[in-house]
This record gives structure tokens, C-alpha cells and sequence, in this order.
């Protein structure tokens, strides 16, 4: 009896995803010891090795693995608020108790090791957020459930912030994704969308521009929801002999005026009477568009002031970095250089293992942590880089066809929140390390070097391992 | 629930795209960009070139002349650059604070973005007291690391124009020849030059592999391209450095040349060119004033006046044309002519000086007649058996030419001019076809005219003469590296002159100086040697005549042909022959013993004193 119990658990086990987890910890030992071999005859199990030390790390998580999948499953979903609440003990503790590395505050030494509680805080989020969208009647069109989801995360996004990990504090973000699925409203994605594509674009050009590029969207955006060409027309006209005469006319009066406070004028003229003529021909929409047009000029305007005053140097200089806007290969951009050499000269077959020059002599800072990828990229070029993110792939798949297949609501959000955290750390990570992503320090899930991170993404996979079996209890 | 569940084909088609834009990326900067291979070369190899040791120079007597001495230059990897105590380092290079920072933000400007990586040049040849001190605290300045580089150092400071010096290439120099870098030395005049490739070795470069901190950790390819440095070729040079210095000493604050060759071998034994220069202020890096200065002394100290002035010989190509005339069968030993004060032709004169007359060949050599050449010349273009001036002339110039006049010797003295004798075009040009004859270019007779002839030739001529009939190319170059030296330096050139119309000549010359009354060079006598030579006053429309000496000791089995040749001197007996007769006897005698000859040559000053004051 308990043999047929145990040979069918084991059956119904997702061995594709286990699999795919195996490989990832391998590849993670393997580039390790390339990343930290400097030439001596040391093993790669070696405990003074960083190598040695994952092999280590990953025989533990094997450990908990196996107790994740023999502990009752309603055990995860019951308490889940018990070990929300302990996480964020941990990460108060480590603000209180923690040492600084790399500038925040994020780890926490208990007796003999170290932690990063955010790396855990992550996991009991993710089970948080679904345990709350797994209320009954929960709709996330609701305030009510709205409210209750965001302090989740928001509570989570404050406590990396107070620990100065923005990168961390970014990850929890990556749950739109769950919303979404959930069924957020479209134009709510692409507001958000849109909004994103506004920082940017108010990072890059003068603000000016971004007025004059958003005036001009919403006339497009007005011609089509009027269908009154000629109208939305004579209020750009206006606007434009507004703007000129203002910028024209005020040195005249001896008031000296910029283009930019000259287009806000202008535009701050013209919205009442289109509100006046949205108000009088009944033409709802065109007020959203006005709103949102408002909205827009706010955020470009506290977007430079939010850059100037609230940000801090090496964010400013990460983000300048990526944007093109300045590329100091001395200082803050010498980690992505570096990095884009390393991969750059993997070619397609790579250096061959252990033969990457720029890896054997540290050229790449952090390598056997956040930039791991850069040994994969130099040592086995195109065809390593291609299996890696084909293996990534491949487990997102995997994880969203087991969220899919759920019953149970708890279960499928949860898988779908593992979704978003692993895809958010996957993309950002390989994306700094190829310069198409601001460097923000978050590890390279089950590749990195680190326990915590790895204890807590093999906690999450295979909570949602044993969430799958006993969908059949 | 289920109503969403196109959204669940969105999310897995959002991801797809970022795995498309993730691996695109990759696959361009992996495959498509080759930006990155590059650079990680650049990051990780290190080029370490071992630059081979400069042959030395040894004079014939293998005297050093120049050898090497290491500098040690400071330089800097700007990348590497970490606060470090500029006090201290601006003590150790007695050097003010405010010059060490100066030149470190200087250096850290000019290599932003690109050279980070690349040493440069911090400080240029401390001392090696210096270098020692700064060994010992080395630590403390990161970055900074010490390029030992071997100059130039010359124990005598002699024939700044002959044996040329050695200066830091520049770009024209690099594109040129891989063998050169950013601050390698190379050759830029005189035996540096001309013997550049067997001086300054092969270099050999190791590539070395290292790390972010610059540490070299392993060699490249096993060292399989690597390759070893082999020391530049030691040169032994003909120059008697001793004689040298003497010409040199005897030629001090006088415009002119002495050339001396070995008439048996061609080899150069002095070749003075008259103001010098010394060749360390080339690499002294505290005489950099210097260099300035002697490039713009109007008196040129740069120009070898030896192998690139080009002067009418004057009376010494008497010589010359004596032999032409003998060989030719129109002049004897015995043919006398007359002349009275000079040779009349129509309305004009060739003048002469006093001497007894008629004169025969051998005397006309001894007293220089003016008069007897003119005749002689005439004799040979005028020859019968020829049908024209023309003709005669262009076997008077083939007679010339066989003693290497009209071109190059093809020495190794670097920049050597051809020497300039006219040709039947230098004459129709300046008076029309057919419509000159030998009394229109009469001054060739006494060499002058349209005769343009270095000191060199000049030197080769009566070493031709000393060797009756035969010259061996003029050449600095003893051995280099124990090889054989340059077949075209043993070949005799053999003149168009039969050998025994040279004793009639060397007979005058030896007459000039040991003959008694009515001998031009007397000046030149010395007591146990016989020393054959021809003076020579050669006309200076600008100035002052030249003062020319051609000679040779001893009579029989000669071991020096020298010329010397003095601007402005006036008579070649006032200054070019005693200046001659002192060579000769420095050189065979080793020791001098006509102390007021020698004290008067080196106190004259004959340095056009107004003319360089208006010039500056």
C-alpha cells in the first residue's frame, strides 16, 4: 500500500522540471570553479573554493528539497502568513543586525553563516500574493483585493528599499505579471507600459520634446476617439501660436521665459476649453485623454526631479550607463564593459573550459555571483549562451504549464508568481551582463554562487513540485 | 478563471520575445561585432619586448668610441593609478610637488578611454641613483614601473657627423619598420645610420598573459611565439680615433675638411668636417637646448662638409690633368713650356705667379705653374687626333671620370654627393653647340671652372695617385659583427692612366715639399719622411681663397693619402699643408715634434667673425 502510494507520487512527480533544476545547479558548479580557478591544481569540490562551497550548498538544498515534498501540502498554504511575517522579522533583524556588502544592507549573519533574507522574502511573497488572490470572490478589479495584494508586495518593495537593495525591491514588482493573468484590465499594463517608455524617453531628451511628443500623441489619440479631425487641428494650431507667441512675446515685457514653461502655458490655456467642449458635446473619452495627457506632463516633470534628488549617484550613473548618456569605461560602466568583453570574445564555440582569459584573470568583478554568465559566454560561446537560456526557457514553460494545470487557485498564482520572479531575474541579470540592462545586483537564479538564493528558488520550484502532486490527493 | 486564459499564451509569448532579444543580443556581440575579441587581447596580453643591446663602435686600434649606457625612464599605466604620496615621489625625482601632479593629470587626461591600459612615459632617464632609491620604495606607488633603456654614451667626443647618433623614432619612422616603437632609438645619421639594420640587433618579444591587477600570470601559447633578442653587431670602424681627434683639434675654429684615407684599402682613417658637434647632446635628455642651437648655427655643424661640400680643387688637379697628358701622348716628362706671369690667349691672361721658366712637367708640379697646364690642357683637347674641341673633351672628361670624378664614390659615409664634372651639355647649354673650345673652358686646367669636388674625392684622387693608378672605394667600415665586409669596398678600381706616368707627377709632388727653392709645399717637409703633395688656392668669388692640400706618405709603399681643405685660408701652403704635414706625421710617427706649427695651426681662428654676427 504505502509502496504504491510512494511509486505513484514519485510518477507523478514533474521529473521535466527536476530535470532542467539538475542541469541549472550543474552548469552553476561547473562555471563557478572556472570563474574562481586561477590556475592552481585545486579541485573543484574543494571547500575553499566558492565551487566547493555551492556543491555544498546544493546538498542541503537537496535536503530541504526532499522535506518540501514530504510535508503535508496544505502545510504551505495554512501557515504561509506565519512565514510571510517571519521573513519580514528577518529582513527587520537584518536592518538592525545586518553588515553592508556592495552598499545595502543584506545580510544577516546567524551563528556560523550568512543569509540574504530578501532572497526568502521573495519566496514568502510569492506565497503571500497567492494566498491572498486565492480568497474566494477575489477579484482584482476590486479595490478591496487590490488594496490587500499591493501592501503584500508593497510591504516587501519598503523593506529592500530600507535595505538600499533596489534591485531586490525591482523583483517584487514582476508580479504584474500574476495580475495580469489574473485578469488586470489591459489599458492598466499599458498604462504602465506607456508610463515606463515616459521615464525613459524623460531621461533622454529635454523635456520640451516630451511635451511636444506628447501633445502630439494625444491629438492622434483624440483625432481617433472624436472622429473630429478638423477640430483637434484648430487646438493644435492654438496651442502652437500659444506657445510661440508666449515664448515670443514675453521678452517683449521684459520677462525672460523658457520653450518648455512657454508649451506648458500654452497648454495649460487650452485644456479648459477642451474640457469645456468634451463637457458640452458629452465626449467622455476625450477627458481621459486630457487626464492622462496631465498625468504624462507630471511624471516627465518629477521624473527629472525624482533622477536629480531622490535617486542616488551609482543608480543615476547605472541608468546614464545604459541609456548611452554617459560611458565612463574607468568607473561605473567598467563592470558591463568588462563583461560585454568577456562574453563578446566567446565567439560562437567559446575559449573552452577554463581556457577564458578574461574570466581566469578577473577582468569581470563578481563573477562567480551576478555576472556568472560571463563564464558561460567566454569559455562556451554562442552554443553554451543558447543552452543556458534555452534551459531557462524550457523551466518557464515548465512552471507555467504546472500553474496551468491547477485546480486550485493558491497553487496556479503561486506558480505563476515563481514565473514572474524567475523571468525578471533571468532577463535583468543576462541583460546587464550584455549592456541591454541597467546592472542591478540580483543573481542568476540556481547558477549564481550563494546559498540563499539558491535555498530559496529550490524552495520555490519544488513548493510548487509538491503543490502539483497533491493535486491528485 | 478561464476567461483569462489567452493570457496565459501572452505571458509565454512575452517570454519568448525576451529570450529572442536576449540571445539576438548575444549572438551580436559573440558573433557579428569583432569589437570584443580585440579587446579582450588587448585586456590580457602583454606584449614584453626585450630591446637588443646597440652594437658598439671601435675605432681601428679597437678603441671604444661608442658604447652603451643604461637610463632608466619611469612610466605609468594611468588605469592603475591609485592615490599615492606625491610628496614623495616628486623628493625621489627632485622634482616639485605641483610637476608630479601636473604630469600625472596630464597623462591621465591624454589616455581617457583608450590607452588606460597602454604605459606611458612618466619621467625620462632618472639616474641610476635615483632608480635605486625608488626600487626600494616601489610599493608605494602603484601603477608606476621602471623601463630600462640603453643611450648612446661616447668616452670621446668626436665625429659628431661621422659616426652620426641615435634619437627616438618618430611616426614616419614606425610606419615604416615594425622593428620600431614609441620611444626605440634609431640611427639618424653617419655609421648610426648608414649601418642601422646590423647595429641595432633583433628584438625579442615574449607575450605574456596577466591579469586585472596587471599581474603577469602565464606566458602565451606556451611560449611558442615568443623569440629572443640578439645583440646589434659590434662595428669596427676604419677611423684612427687619435688622428681623429687631432684633425679635429688642428681644424678647431676653421671652416673646412681633412679627409685621410689608407691608399692600399680604401679605409677612411680621419674625416673631419670643420665646425663638429658632439653627439651626446642627441642623447642627454638635459641637452635638448643643445640640439637647437647646433641645428641653427649658421655655420652648419650638421653638414658633413666631407662627403656633401662641393669646392673647386684648385691647383691639387694639376695633378690630374698632368696624367691625361701623358697618357694621352700630348705631354712628356720633358716637354718645357714658358710662361711669364701667366698665359696669354687673345686679350685675356691665365695668370701665374713668379717662378723660373720654361718649366718641365716635373717642375710645373713643384711650383704649381699656371701657365704649363693651360698649355697642356689645350694639347688635349685640341688634340689632332681628334676631330673636335668636343671630342677632345669628352676624352679628357673619360680619363677624369676613371678616377671616379662626375658620380659617387658609393662610399658608407651617409649623404655623400656625387662630385660635379661638366659634361659637353654643361657647355653647349652655357655657350651653344659647336661654339666653345678649349680656350673657353681653360679654367679646368687649374681646377677650376665648372669643377665641383668634395673632400672625399678629393682624398680618393691622390690616394689614386699614391697607389699609382688604383683606388679602392673610400669606406668607414672595418668589420661589423667579424663578417666580411661589402665585396664592392675590396674590388680595385684600376684609372685609365698607364702606371708608370705617375712617377713624373709623384715626382713633382714629392718636389712640392722636399725640393727646395721654388717647391710650393715646403711647409709640408718632414725630416725622415717623404711626403708627396700639391697645394692648391682655390678661387672663392665669395671671399677668400681656399686653402687646398693634397698628399701622400711615404713616397713608396704609402700609408696615408690625406686632402685637407681650408675656406677661406688663402694659400694651401699657409694652412692646408701644414695641417696635412701634422696628420701625416701624427698618424706614421704617433707623436708631433714641430710644436710651433702645431700651436700656430690651433690658435688660428679663420670663423667669418662679422659674417656670423650679421647672419645671427
Amino acid at each position: 500500500m504505502t509502496q504504491t502510494r510512494n511509486n505513484k507520487f514519485i510518477a507523478r512527480l514533474d521529473w521535466t522540471t527536476i530535470l532542467i533544476w539538475l542541469a541549472l545547479l550543474c552548469i552553476g558548479v561547473v562555471n563557478i570553479y572556472a570563474a574562481v580557478y586561477n590556475g592552481e591544481e585545486k579541485n573543484i569540490f574543494d571547500l575553499s573554493l566558492r565551487s566547493g562551497m555551492q556543491v555544498m550548498w546544493i546538498a542541503m538544498a537537496c535536503l530541504i528539497a526532499l522535506l518540501i515534498l514530504v510535508i503535508n501540502s496544505h502545510f504551505y498554504a495554512t501557515f504561509t502568513p506565519i512565514f510571510y511575517i517571519i521573513t519580514i522579522v528577518l529582513m527587520l533583524a537584518t536592518l538592525l543586525f545586518g553588515r553592508v556588502v556592495n552598499g545595502s544592507k543584506s545580510w544577516l549573519t546567524i551563528g556560523p553563516m550568512s543569509i540574504q533574507s530578501v532572497e526568502f522574502m521573495k519566496l514568502t511573497t510569492a506565497l503571500m500574493v497567492a494566498r491572498v488572490m486565492n480568497a474566494h470572490n477575489f477579484d482584482i478589479q476590486k479595490w478591496k483585493y487590490t488594496f490587500q495584494v499591493l501592501l503584500v508586495i508593497l510591504v516587501a518593495v519598503g523593506l529592500s528599499l530600507w535595505q538600499h537593495d533596489t534591485g531586490s525591491a525591482l523583483v517584487f514588482c514582476s508580479f504584474l505579471l500574476v495580475f495580469y493573468r489574473a485578469g488586470l484590465p489591459q489599458w492598466i499594463v499599458f498604462s504602465i507600459l506607456f508610463l515606463l517608455l515616459l521615464f525613459v524617453l524623460s531621461l533622454l531628451i529635454e523635456p520640451h520634446s516630451v511635451v511636444i511628443f506628447l501633445s502630439v500623441f494625444a491629438f492622434i489619440l483624440a483625432v481617433f476617439t472624436t472622429g473630429k479631425p478638423l477640430g483637434c487641428l484648430i487646438m493644435m494650431i492654438i496651442a502652437a501660436v500659444f506657445t510661440t507667441g508666449i515664448y515670443f512675446g514675453c521678452p517683449l515685457f521684459g520677462y525672460e521665459i523658457s520653450f518648455y514653461y512657454a508649451l506648458l502655458i500654452a497648454h495649460a490655456a487650452i485644456i479648459p476649453i477642451v474640457i469645456f467642449r468634451a463637457l458640452w458635446r458629452r465626449i467622455q473619452r476625450l477627458i481621459v485623454i486630457v487626464v492622462l495627457f496631465v498625468v504624462s506632463i507630471s511624471v516627465n516633470y518629477s521624473v527629472d526631479y525624482v533622477f536629480d534628488n531622490v535617486l542616488k549617484e551609482h543608480q543615476r550613473h547605472r541608468i546614464n550607463n545604459l541609456l548611452g548618456i554617459e560611458s565612463d569605461l574607468k568607473g561605473w560602466g567598467y563592470n558591463v564593459h568588462q563583461s560585454k568583453i568577456a562574453i563578446g570574445s566567446g565567439g560562437f564555440a567559446g575559449k573552452g573550459y577554463l581556457e577564458g582569459t578574461q574570466t581566469k584573470f578577473n577582468f569581470v568583478p563578481e563573477q562567480s555571483t551576478d555576472f556568472i554568465f560571463c563564464t558561460i559566454g567566454e569559455e562556451w560561446g554562442f552554443v553554451g549562451a543558447l543552452v543556458v537560456v534555452a534551459l531557462y526557457f524550457l523551466l518557464l514553460w515548465r512552471i507555467i504549464a504546472i500553474a496551468e494545470r491547477q485546480k486550485n487557485k493558491f497553487a496556479k498564482y503561486y506558480g505563476y508568481s515563481i514565473v514572474s520572479i524567475l523571468v525578471f531575474h533571468v532577463a535583468v541579470n543576462l541583460g546587464m551582463t550584455i549592456g541591454i540592462m541597467p546592472v542591478i545586483g540580483i543573481p542568476l537564479p540556481f547558477i549564481s554562487y550563494g546559498g540563499s538564493s539558491l535555498w530559496a528558488f529550490t524552495m520555490m520550484l519544488f513548493i510548487l513540485l509538491k503543490l502539483d502532486v497533491a493535486k491528485y490527493e | 478563471m478561464n476567461e483569462f486564459l489567452n493570457r496565459k499564451n501572452h505571458i509565454l509569448a512575452f517570454i519568448t520575445v525576451a529570450c529572442i532579444v536576449i540571445l539576438g543580443r548575444i549572438f551580436y556581440i559573440q558573433i557579428i561585432d569583432g569589437y570584443y575579441k580585440q579587446v579582450s587581447d588587448q585586456n590580457v596580453l602583454r606584449y614584453e619586448i626585450e630591446y637588443p643591446a646597440r652594437g658598439l663602435i671601435f675605432d681601428r686600434n679597437n678603441k671604444l668610441l661608442v658604447d652603451n649606457q643604461t637610463v632608466y625612464d619611469i612610466m605609468v599605466v594611468p588605469r592603475e593609478i591609485q592615490n599615492f604620496d606625491t610628496t614623495a615621489l616628486a623628493k625621489l625625482l627632485e622634482w616639485t610637488e605641483y610637476q608630479v601632479v601636473s604630469t600625472v593629470a596630464e597623462i591621465k587626461n591624454k589616455s581617457k578611454k583608450t590607452a588606460v591600459y597602454q604605459p606611458t612615459l612618466f619621467a625620462k632617464q632618472v639616474s641610476a641613483r635615483v632608480y635605486a632609491t625608488l626600487q626600494e620604495q616601489w610599493y608605494k606607488f602603484p601603477g608606476f614601473y621602471i623601463q630600462p633603456r640603453n643611450l648612446r654614451h661616447y668616452p670621446y667626443k668626436l665625429a659628431g657627423n661621422l659616426i652620426g647618433y641615435t634619437s627616438e623614432v618618430n611616426d614616419n619612422d614606425i610606419a615604416a619598420d615594425q622593428f620600431y616603437v614609441q620611444g626605440s632609438y634609431i640611427g639618424k645619421i653617419g655609421i648610426e645610420n648608414s649601418y642601422e639594420k646590423s647595429l641595432r640587433g633583433k628584438r625579442g618579444v615574449t607575450i605574456k598573459m596577466r591579469d586585472v591587477y596587471n599581474r603577469t600570470i602565464e606566458s602565451y601559447n606556451k611560449g611558442a611565439s615568443d623569440t629572443v633578442a640578439v645583440a646589434g653587431a659590434n662595428f669596427i670602424c676604419s677611423i684612427d680615433a687619435d688622428l681623429q681627434q687631432y684633425g679635429e683639434l688642428l681644424m678647431q675654429n676653421k671652416l673646412g675638411s681633412i679627409v685621410a684615407i689608407e691608399p692600399s684599402t680604401g679605409e677612411i682613417l680621419a674625416m673631419v668636417s670643420s665646425p663638429n658637434f658632439d653627439p651626446s647632446i642627441f642623447t642627454d635628455v638635459h641637452r635638448i637646448k643643445e640640439r637647437g642651437t647646433v641645428a641653427i648655427d649658421p655655420l652648419k655643424p650638421m653638414f658633413n662638409r666631407a662627403v656633401m661640400a662641393q669646392y673647386p680643387p684648385g691647383s691639387i688637379f694639376k695633378t690630374v690633368n698632368a696624367l691625361i697628358g701623358l697618357q694621352e701622348g700630348v705631354a712628356f716628362e720633358n716637354t718645357r713650356y714658358a710662361c711669364h706671369s701667366g698665359y696669354v690667349y687673345g686679350r685675356r691672361k691665365m695668370a701665374c705667379h713668379i717662378h723660373p721658366s720654361p718649366l718641365n712637367l716635373v717642375q710645373s708640379i713643384q711650383m704649381s705653374c699656371n701657365g704649363y697646364y693651360c698649355q697642356v690642357f689645350r694639347t688635349i683637347i685640341d688634340n689632332p687626333a681628334y676631330s673636335s674641341a668636343e671630342e677632345g673633351f669628352q676624352v679628357w672628361r673619360k680619363h677624369a671620370e676613371s678616377f671616379g670624378l662626375g658620380s659617387r664614390l658609393e662610399s658608407d659615409v651617409p649623404n655623400e654627393l656625387r662630385s660635379t664634372l661638366p659634361t659637353v651639355d654643361t657647355y653647349n647649354n652655357m655657350y651653344g653647340t659647336g661654339r666653345w673650345k678649349s680656350l673657353t673652358i681653360l679654367s679646368l686646367s687649374i681646377g677650376q671652372g665648372e669643377l665641383g669636388i668634395t673632400p672625399l674625392h678629393m682624398a680618393n684622387l691622390v690616394s689614386t695617385i699614391a697607389n699609382r693608378g688604383i683606388y679602392y672605394t673610400p669606406h668607414l667600415v672595418k668589420s661589423i659583427g667579424g663578417q666580411q665586409i661589402d665585396l664592392r669596398f675590396l674590388v680595385p678600381h684600376k684609372t685609365s692612366i698607364a702606371r708608370e706616368h705617375f712617377e713624373p707627377v709623384i715626382e713633382g709632388m714629392s718636389r712640392a715639399v722636399n725640393g727646395g727653392a721654388g717647391g710650393t709645399a715646403t711647409v709640408a717637409r718632414l725630416p725622415d719622411i717623404e711626403v708627396c703633395g700639391k697645394t692648391g688656392t682655390a678661387q672663392n668669388p665669395h671671399g677668400k681663397d681656399h686653402s687646398v692640400f693634397s698628399g701622400f706618405a711615404p713616397r713608396d709603399k704609402p700609408q696615408i693619402a690625406i686632402a685637407v681643405y681650408v675656406e677661406n685660408g688663402g694659400f694651401g701652403a699657409t694652412w692646408a699643408a701644414p695641417i696635412a704635414s701634422l696628420m701625416i706625421e701624427k698618424y706614421l710617427k704617433k707623436e708631433v715634434s714641430r710644436r710651433w706649427l702645431e700651436e700656430r695651426i690651433i690658435n688660428g681662428n679663420l670663423l667669418p667673425q662679422n659674417d656670423t654676427n650679421q647672419k645671427q
